[in-house]
């Protein structure tokens, strides 16, 4: 029997060559420590490259995943473990792993030629220089062609299934549970008996190799988190994305049109969405980023729930006819699932650095609201908002998702479709005024007066034909107009318009730890996004050192909500951490003339909880005047 | 039920008419043209005959005076009702352009969009909408130029759609430049020296992307005009009508060839159905192909006899032969043509099999349990 060690929380990074299946290995792991009750955050990496020259740094693709016994807000800065299936992983990822830290490496894969191919020039295995970890080198693809024999297999394929044991190993060393990844394993192979039958063998060798060595004497166990009661499955951002647009189109009793090019990190919802078409779904794969959302404002037009899904470079292009749908007063949505840029940037990298660009990127004003999901999950109640906004206001909505949330997935506490509201699209059934001699006519621009929303006739509802365009209209009639105060009524509507929204947003909630003893916080970190996480967990970690810190997160970019200005104006000192250059503290600067103090990161990577807390820890020093 | 479905019960007659989709049998539809309005299928008829005036909207028309945008806004109004479909399940959409200000003086449902961006507009509406008669309204800069792309990609999607090309082979509403129709060396304001670039033939580069109904007309004959506008409409897939249209301000008598009686005889090359494709002044001229090349030429006829002419088939699977034709047209400034319609042919169209999809997959149930079991996925666990 085997000491076992309790832990509330481990990190660990499988890493491996891109075609080493290192995703799913740990998206596997993440499922089994899901289901077993842990709390769980991942952030999955990998290079653009399909497949890069095998065994090279370029071609390196890691999952890390955090497990833990309570709320965990990201998915940790540096691994416990890391698993590495060859030497380019472990030169990749070595730097990130704290003296101390375990390392598990395929010794088959050290050969003189693999380790030349990424400068080693002699083994670090077994050269001493890995003397401050705890390695355990193991000959994991020997093991596996050796467990699979039976089956007959090339040495190739057999080889393949090495993720496997290691994944079976490592389950073994942290208790998990086995059966999601053996059911998995036999529904994705079934039409494949030996490959599926190598895989089993090989998770379950890889799980006994570790009950019979004597290389592991601990094994450790973290308990599950406890989280409100009910029913979880774990999700990714794209995923729940996907699966708001069509709770939300369902329950407006619309059909979704989604209009969409490939683009890295938001083809996953592209192809979500064309998995539901039975749920009234079109999924137009378009011949461009321009077509896609063209398409969907069509659409839009003809009465269905038109949707666009992108990523930086596309909005760019999508911008023209974004701007068509504020002057033609159309319910749309636009996903920008951002990823770290100028132009290509780095295609699955993250960065928060289009929030300025759907904010101004149109020529003329042409405000849209912008909604930014905060997490994986988050992305379905975020769906569901834009869609009641587009359809209640008759208006582009922007939601802003990152390659961060897309990609990393969170335990999620199923939604009960029941409980979810409907929305009604009203549409126009009837004229709405009459012409000079009385009789009925239809005013496609004549306004609601709470909501200074249009009305939607779609085609088919008779007498109520009317024109709409991209040139600028008379006020009610919708006729072509360049008269100057017509222009300048309705430039100002259409800004009270979105401006108006802030009707429907809740005030912003600030989490402030200012105690009835009178400690007061005097420092607010306040972000949006997928910053969510490290924010939350580092102020925190703030909190625990016995330092005051309030923090609070947007949703809503736009418009504010209405009491911003006065939280911002309550604390003396707002820090504003960004996966960008700053975008959300000029809004803020800009708008409510505070001395907002930015933090950015962009290195294409969520920003690290250590390196942050640490620096509000010193923000709050140097304001109190203290020396930590 | 949806939204859509909701509106349409609340109205006093309902959109969706399945039943009535064959025109041709219709006391309304287009009797007598021995055609049947494939294209108009699932689109509502008009419980009453409707004229040129319930085409005709509000707003007054302001092109310039000669334009022959005139001409073809006023044969659209007067065929219109001829389809006997109801005017609010018709959808123009335009892009940027003199021709596209055209949707503001229908009296339909209309978008005058951006530039080069109506065919993928459309390719939304006709996709989401089967109910609904779906027409664009582009020009050569339009069409061909910034929206090129959008253009190639619906026309081999085959969207049942109607696109209309007003060519004048010039910018209009920018005042005068070259388009990617003007012959070479066409001095404008922004060539001086004249223009450098080889010109697209809109019924080659339409034929290129294989699309399935592709004709030619001319804006001052109204007959032909009209008869090509029927055709198109009646074929389900995308119709692409390239009509030969005079700029009278920027570039005034392009087609003035075809147009002259003392020269449009030997100027237009007739293209019908069924018949030796013969014409010129007592039908002196024909069209042969050369057996080993594959092209066709203009002859007289009485140096290689009747028998040697080409018989027009526009019902070819194959497009080489309507694309062998398409290259009888100048391509600089232009004295001679063929004008009508140089392919019809049958094919699936985009959206009705987008529909299909959507349906069949409906079938496999989608009420909101269905819904909820999506959702939940295959591995879920309980928190008690």
């Amino acid at each position: 029997m085997k000491h076992v060690n309790t832990l509330d929380r481990v990190v660990i990074r499988f890493a491996g060559d891109s075609g080493d299946g290192m995703q799913l290995t740990g998206d596997r792991f993440t499922s089994d420590s899901a289901v077993y009750g842990n709390d769980i955050s991942t952030l999955p990496n990998f290079p653009a490259e399909i497949r890069a020259p095998a065994g090279t740094l370029p071609g390196v693709s890691s999952f890390q995943l955090h497990f833990a016994n309570y709320d965990i807000m990201t998915p940790g800065d540096r691994p416990d473990v890391l698993v590495a299936m060859n030497p380019a992983a472990l030169k990749a990822n070595i730097a990130d792993l704290p003296r101390g830290g375990v390392i598990i490496a395929d010794s088959a894969d050290f050969t003189k030629r693999n380790l030349a191919k990424v400068g080693y020039t002699s083994d670090p295995l077994t050269d001493g220089s890995l003397e401050d970890y705890q390695v355990h080198a193991l000959d994991l693809t020997g093991m596996t062609i050796e467990a699979v024999k039976q089956f007959g297999l090339t040495r190739k394929d057999a080889s393949r299934a090495k993720n496997m044991f290691a994944l079976g190993l490592l389950s073994w060393l942290y208790h998990r549970p086995t059966d999601g990844t053996l059911n998995f394993l036999s529904a994705k192979f079934a039409s494949k008996p030996e490959i599926r039958d190598a895989n089993i063998t090989a998770f379950k060798a890889g799980h006994a190799f570790g009950e019979t060595t004597e290389v592991f004497a601990v094994t450790y166990e973290v308990a599950p988190a406890p989280m409100p009661a009910g029913k979880y499955r774990q999700i990714s951002g794209n995923l729940a994305l996907a699966y708001g647009l069509i709770t939300a189109s369902r329950k407006a009793g619309l059909q979704l049109f989604l209009g969409a090019y490939p683009i890295t990190p938001a083809s996953d919802v592209l192809h979500e969405l064309s998995k539901h078409k039975r749920f009234g779904v079109t999924t137009f794969q378009a011949e461009d980023e321009i077509a896609g959302v063209g398409a969907a404002l069509g659409a839009s037009f003809a009465g269905h729930l038109g949707v666009t899904t992108t990523s930086g470079p596309g909005v760019v292009l999508k911008s023209e006819t974004i701007g068509l749908a504020v002057a033609t007063e159309l319910p749309l949505i636009v996903c920008d699932i951002q990823r770290a840029g100028p132009s290509t940037g780095m295609p699955t990298k993250t960065e928060q650095a289009d929030l300025l660009q759907v904010m101004f990127g149109r020529n003329g004003e042409a405000p849209v609201p912008v909604l930014a999901a905060q997490s994986p999950a988050d992305c379905f109640p975020t769906a569901l908002e834009a869609v009641q906004l587009a359809i209640k206001y008759r208006t582009p909505v922007v939601i802003l998702s990152d390659g961060y949330i897309a990609n990393g997935a969170e335990p999620w506490l199923i939604p009960d479709i029941d409980s979810i509201p409907a929305i009604d699209p009203q549409f126009a059934s009837a004229t709405n005024g009459t012409d000079k001699v009385g009789e009925p006519l239809f005013l496609p621009y004549l306004r609601d007066p709470e909501t200074l929303a249009r009305p939607w006739a779609i085609p088919g509802t008779a007498g109520l034909q009317h024109r709409i365009g991209g040139i600028e209209k008379a006020k009610d009639t919708g006729a072509v107009s360049y008269d100057p105060a017509n222009h300048e009524e309705m430039v100002r509507t259409r800004q009270a318009k979105i401006n108006g929204i802030v009707q429907d947003i809740p005030d912003l909630a600030v989490d402030d730890p200012s105690d009835s003893e009178g400690r007061h916080a005097r420092v607010l970190v306040l972000g949006w996004g997928s910053t969510y996480g490290p924010i939350i967990a580092a102020a925190r970690r703030v909190r625990k050192t016995g330092r005051l810190i309030a923090y609070t997160h947007l949703r809503h970019l736009n418009p504010f909500p209405a009491n911003l200005g006065d939280i911002l104006r309550s604390y003396d000192r707002v820090i504003v951490p960004e996966m960008n250059t700053g975008q959300l503290a000029m809004l803020l600067r800009a708008k409510y003339l505070v001395d907002v103090h930015s933090y950015s990161r962009v290195r294409g990577q969520p920003i690290s909880l250590s390196e942050l807390a640490h620096d509000l820890e010193a923000e709050i020093d140097q304001l109190e005047g203290t020396n930590p | 039920m949806t939204a859509v479905d909701q509106l349409h019960s609340e109205l006093d007659h309902p959109l969706t008419t399945r039943e009535v989709a064959d025109l041709s049998t219709s006391p309304l539809g287009p009797n007598g043209t021995g055609q049947s309005y494939r294209g108009l299928n699932g689109v509502p008829l008009s419980l009453e005959p409707l004229n040129r005036k319930d085409f005709t909207s509000d707003q007054e028309v302001r092109w310039c005076p000669g334009c022959g945008d005139y001409a073809v806004l006023a044969a659209f109004q007067g065929f219109m009702p001829e389809l006997g479909i109801k005017r609010e399940n018709t959808v123009i959409v335009s892009g940027i352009g003199c021709s596209s200000r055209f949707p503001y003086y229908v009296d339909t449902y209309g978008m005058h969009s951006i530039h080069g961006r109506a065919t993928a507009i459309a390719t939304g509406v006709a996709t989401a909408r089967e109910d609904v008669a779906v027409f664009v309204i582009t020009g050569d800069g339009d069409a061909l130029s910034i929206g090129g792309n959008h253009l190639i990609h619906v026309l081999r999607r085959n969207v049942n759609l109607t696109i209309l090309l007003f060519n004048n082979r010039i910018y209009g509403l920018t005042k005068g430049q070259y388009s990617p129709t003007s012959e070479i060396g066409k001095i404008t304001k922004s060539t001086p020296m004249g223009s450098l670039d080889n010109p697209f033939n809109p019924v080659s580069l339409a034929l290129g992307a294989e699309a399935t109904f592709v004709a030619r007309t001319i804006d001052s004959d109204r007959k032909h005009l009209t008869g090509v506008l029927r055709a198109a409409a009646a074929h389900r897939g995308s119709s692409l009508v390239e009509i030969y249209q005079n700029c009278p301000i920027f570039n005034d008598g392009a087609f003035d060839a075809m147009k002259d009686r003392t020269t449009s005889a030997d100027a237009i090359i007739p293209l019908n159905h069924g018949d030796p494709i013969r014409f010129g002044v007592d039908g002196h001229l024909g069209v042969v192909r050369d057996p080993r090349t594959g092209t066709f030429s203009v002859v007289e006829v009485a140096d290689v006899g009747e028998d040697a002419l080409v018989v027009h088939d526009a019902h070819l699977a194959d497009p080489s032969f309507a694309f062998g034709l398409s290259r009888l047209t100048d391509a600089g400034v232009l004295h001679r043509a063929p004008i009508g319609i140089f392919r019809d042919v049958e094919a699936p169209a985009y959206d009705d099999l987008a529909r299909d999809q959507v349906a069949l997959a409906a079938s496999l149930g989608n009420d909101d349990d269905a819904l909820q079991t999506m959702i939940n996925g295959a591995d879920t666990w309980t928190v008690r």
